[in-house]
């Protein structure tokens, strides 16, 4: 209810209606749009000679949240409350559940988006940014720039080198462990895939499923594709096949494959039935070993059951010497502007502050399984798992996404994630199931 | 052949439908004892436990954390509209198709029923685009669109339910003796009149068992809610229940509870109506 | 049997203006917010679109996404195979299993309000609560029936959702759960139409309950059994929440509906592609819906 006083629709559309008056585009703002990405250079030439008064700017700034249960809506609320008294600006937080959010950001973005809305790095970003429906904000990175490595600046930018992303936070994928299952059974993290083999076995002998994998969701068994490629063919090879540059009947590709058959014999069986927390749990309560997972997924559930403290993680082991375990996945989420905010020097501003370890810090404060993507953050705050999550991050020679936000969602969701849970669940169906994949990822990927 | 007064018959039916009863309440039982846990406890123990503590903090925790007060507000809003318009429209389509013979009759039938044959997400591209290109006055829509409006979801509901209703009606309605409308004709009643005073009382059951199924369909309704509104706490009730869940972990236990709160609402709806289909009135008895 | 329905020109001006009015005013709704965007979406079906733009970034590429569809995309045939059997177990369970309930339900038996508002409960239960039973239930290590009947350890466990022969069942278990309660309010209402002096009647002449349900009862609820029988088909073509709150319609679990919405609601969508199964799907059902209406309308004339 709260809301209702200071919404900002009306804002909205008296902004709007200016627009259209003012351009003579009144009834069809559907056809506007193609005209505004053409001229998009144009514009974000405009907003860099504006860039310079985001200084001086005032008034409200809407913010397009997907944090809408407990933990990251209180990091969120204290995060704006931080930032209107740092900003003097007044923000307003429109909150929608994460899975409607992502599902219906093409209409949000086309129909009356907030001023800056929360996002992730990768192809999920770019192609945003590709189709006009995103504000750049090098004027932003003029500020920032300093705060952020340079693995991170080339997960900010879009196809044309523009900025288009803040980046706000991440979390490594790892394999997860319970660390007094482990102190139990002396087991000890290995680095090479001989020895996570020779660990499967021993853990297998010791009653346990060695790799718990819950795929009912359909996307959990993607961090264990994407770490086994990278191992086997390197980073490089990977994020082309992702991007569509590589094809899938490629014999590298089969040796990911390969590979992970080999691991399906240590992983827990009925994983296509199983959600991903109940997998989590497993490791938890010491049915199985580990798990490939993020730090985001497996942290609120040891700390919900009350056993933070006792959860661990170590880095995917290497296969190919050639590659190491040189690439790290850590998804990075942060924040995009809309294309035609209400308030863009407002957002400008807003958005500066939120790339400087300050505001992440405190985003973080009440969010303790991501670590800030700025530099130097306050680690004082910091537990275990972050302190090595830093770590372990800035130690990457490259840093992948995920599987859905590095390669075409449509292509992963109607293409890879069937053949994932075909292959789970009978590892002979990859053979023939390659050359499918190949031919639908080119009709998908052809434009 | 009686025990205690019950023909062996009635007794063998109790024990089916007691039997099917129990059956049909398992889920929702184990998802009540459920809700009754802490998640810490089910986490550590699996949902097929017994022990830890039991409580009705995960209920309290959903009315709180969802703010459902709000969101129910919302669902009352849009809801209520919807289905007196539905029932409204469909009534009277099903009226003219059931009792006059014309030419369109097939064709109206065709229309109202065949339109509910396509899943909703089916149209979703042209119709996002038809909500973004009309304009309504700010006063009764305060995005000045039909898109993120409550007026756009109410419309769309009524479009999209009003069929399913026409097609229910018309198929009783023809099971009401044409005598009465005909002593009406003599009367010299006017169509509406016959449609009002004549028709609808008759059709008392059917208007409540659709009134009670398409009450809960509109409530339940979650994905014209998330395709059409844009701004978060516009939305109705379910999307409150989303927002208990994040975006990876979810308090199942905090779910299921608030979900359990969610279908109080629908279900003293279908207990308010229901006597108006199983007791007392029928057709069969109002004949002459 | 003589025809209920008056003539329309028996009717004044002012009548069939009103008449028009009470009909047009719901046809014209529908048609705007339905008809015209299914239409759109079957124009759409020849063009190659993300759904981002104006209507100048759509490519028209003739039949090309229908050629695709059943030329490259493996879950077109698992999908129909899927909702035949939808169709099948919906028609040979709930349908039966309501009108029981129903005609029990109508007898002054004890209790049966609560017999009712049980049956009707799955009805209007949340999705999200729906999809967290089917875990409750379902799940390997932590759910109801592997642990009732001790086949939760990896040797011996049964993989209810993730086993692409037993998944569909294991979800039409649950959607006949919901269906059953469903029909059963509309074989319910449909029961009030049987005149009782016709039951009296038949059983003064010594019928027995069976022969009564057959000769007086059955006869009479035909307009219910119209409705019914339409209900099956669209709920079965129209399949689609617990399949998709399960696994998003994936690995054994595919339906039409999901296969039309994971091309159409995302992200880098393919509306075209997503918008020729829809039509496909909705030029199916029309097939099989609009002669059968038109039949049964014929033979009430």
């Amino acid at each position: 209810m709260t809301s209702a006083q200071n919404s900002p629709y009306a804002q909205g559309v008296s902004r709007r209606s200016l627009f259209r008056g003012a351009v003579g585009l009144a009834g069809v703002s559907a056809l506007g749009i193609p005209a505004l990405s053409a001229c998009s250079s144009s514009s974000s030439k405009s907003s860099g000679s504006t860039g310079g008064n985001a200084g001086a700017a005032t008034g409200t700034v809407t913010i397009g949240s997907n944090g809408s249960d407990q933990v990251p809506k209180k990091a969120f609320a204290d995060l704006f409350a931080a930032a209107d008294t740092a900003t003097g600006l007044k923000t307003t937080v429109n909150t929608v559940d994460h899975n409607t959010f992502q599902q219906n950001i093409s209409t949000y973005l086309q129909g009356t988006p907030d001023d800056i809305f929360t996002w992730f790095a990768g192809y999920r970003m770019q192609f945003f940014a590709q189709q006009g429906l995103l504000h750049d904000v090098n004027d932003v990175w003029d500020k920032i720039g300093g705060n952020f490595s340079d693995a991170i600046k080339a997960q900010s930018k879009g196809l044309d080198g523009k900025y288009y992303f803040v980046p706000d936070y991440y979390y490594p994928w790892g394999l997860f462990y319970s660390k007094s299952a482990w102190a139990a059974k002396g087991y000890t993290a290995p680095t090479t895939w001989d020895d996570f083999i020779t660990l499967c076995k021993k853990m297998k002998s010791d009653g346990l499923s060695p790799v718990a994998l819950g795929e009912q969701d359909g996307w959990p068994a993607m961090g264990t594709f994407d770490y086994i490629n990278m191992r086997t063919n390197g980073y490089q090879f990977h994020i082309e096949l992702m991007q569509g540059k590589q094809a899938w009947t490629d014999p590298k590709v089969k040796a990911t494959f390969d590979h992970w058959t080999e691991l399906l014999g240590y992983t827990s069986p009925g994983a296509n039935g199983r959600k991903w927390q109940d997998a989590v749990a497993m490791v938890m309560n010491g049915q199985a070993g580990m798990c490939v997972h993020g730090l985001d997924q497996a942290g609120p559930q040891f700390q919900a059951a009350g056993k933070s403290d006792d959860l661990d993680f170590f880095a995917f082991p290497s296969i190919d010497p050639a590659n190491g375990q040189d690439a790290v996945e850590a998804p990075i989420d942060g924040w995009m502007m809309s294309k035609k905010p209400k308030n863009h020097d407002g957002a400008v501003k807003l958005l500066e502050w939120l790339g400087t370890t300050e505001a992440q810090n405190t985003y973080l404060a009440s969010s303790p399984n991501d670590v800030a993507a700025a530099n130097n953050p306050d680690t004082s705050k910091y537990n275990a798992l972050q302190k090595k999550s830093i770590q372990f991050v800035s130690s990457a020679k490259q840093i992948s996404q995920f599987m859905d936000r590095d390669a075409n969602p449509t292509f992963v969701s109607t293409v890879m994630i069937p053949a994932l849970q075909k292959f789970i669940g009978d590892p002979s169906s990859i053979g023939s199931a390659l050359s499918d994949i190949e031919s639908q990822k080119k009709t998908i990927y052809a434009s | 052949m009686r025990i205690l007064g019950v023909r062996p018959a009635r007794l063998s039916l109790h024990a089916f439908l007691i039997l099917t009863s129990l059956v049909w309440l398992v889920p929702v039982v184990w998802a009540l004892y459920t809700a009754l846990r802490p998640f810490a406890d089910t986490a550590k123990h699996g949902y097929v436990s017994f022990g830890g503590s039991y409580d009705v903090k995960n209920f309290t925790d959903a009315w709180s954390q969802a703010d459902m007060m709000h969101f129910f507000l919302n669902t009352f809003v849009i809801t209520v509209p919807a289905l007196v318009i539905t029932l409204f429209f469909a009534s009277m389509a099903a009226f003219v198709i059931a009792r006059f013979r014309w030419r369109y009759n097939v064709a109206l039938l065709v229309l109202f029923t065949a339109g509910n044959l396509l899943p909703q997400q089916a149209i979703i591209t042209p119709l996002f685009r038809i909500y973004t290109t009309i304009k309504v006055p700010n006063w009764m829509s305060d995005s000045g669109e039909l898109y993120d409006s409550t007026l756009g979801l109410i419309l769309i509901h009524v479009a999209f339910q009003t069929g399913f209703c026409v097609f229910v009606m018309s198929n009783y309605m023809k099971t009401i003796p044409g005598e009465i409308s005909e002593a009406a004709v003599v009367d010299g009643a006017s169509v509406f009149r016959q449609y009002w005073q004549l028709t609808l009382p008759l059709c008392r059951p059917v208007l409540a068992a659709l009134a009670t199924l398409e009450f809960t369909w509109i409530y339940n309704d979650f994905y014209w809610a998330t395709a059409l509104i844009s701004t978060g706490d516009k939305r109705p009730i379910t999307a409150a229940l989303a927002n208990l869940q994040g975006e990876f972990f979810v308090n199942n236990n905090l779910v299921a509870a608030g979900s359990l709160l969610v279908a109080v609402p629908t279900l003293i709806v279908f207990f308010a109506l229901q006597r108006h289909f199983i007791a007392g009135l029928t057709l069969g008895s109002s004949k002459g | 049997m003589a025809d209920k329905r008056a003539k329309l020109r028996k009717l004044t001006g002012r009548d069939k203006a009103v008449l028009t009015a009470m009909a047009g005013i719901p046809a014209l709704l529908t048609t705007a917010l339905i008809w015209v965007p299914a239409l759109g979406s079957i124009v759409l079906s020849f063009s190659k679109w993300n759904g981002i733009g104006g209507f100048d970034q759509i490519q028209w590429i003739g039949g090309k996404n229908y050629y695709n569809i059943t030329h490259g995309y493996p879950p077109f045939g698992p999908a129909w195979h899927h909702n035949l059997i939808w169709f099948a177990v919906f028609v040979l369970v709930p349908v039966p299993l309501g009108l029981y309930l129903a005609t029990q339900l109508d007898k002054r038996i004890a209790a049966s309000r609560i017999y009712q508002n049980i049956f009707f409960l799955p009805v209007v239960l949340s999705l999200a609560l729906v999809g967290f039973m089917v875990e409750l239930i379902y799940a390997p290590e932590q759910g109801l029936i592997n642990n009732l009947t001790g086949h939760t350890k990896p040797g011996n466990l049964v993989d209810w959702i993730g086993n692409p022969h037993l998944n569909l069942f294991a979800v039409l278990t649950l959607a006949v759960w919901r269906q059953t309660g469903y029909v059963m309010i509309l074989w319910l209402a449909g029961l009030k139409a049987v005149d009782p002096a016709l039951r009296e009647a038949a059983a003064l002449d010594g019928a027995n309950e069976w022969q009564t349900f057959r000769r007086v009862v059955l006869p009479a609820l035909r307009p219910v059994t119209i409705v019914v029988t339409v209900i099956t088909v669209v709920e079965t073509l129209r399949a689609f929440d617990i399949v998709y709150v399960v696994n998003r319609g994936k690995n054994g679990l595919e339906l039409l509906s999901t296969l039309i919405t994971d091309n159409i609601v995302g992200e880098a969508i393919r509306v075209g592609f997503g918008s020729a199964l829809a039509s496909i799907l909705l030029v199916v059902s029309v097939l099989v819906i609009v002669p059968y209406l038109i039949v049964t309308f014929r033979k009430e004339d």
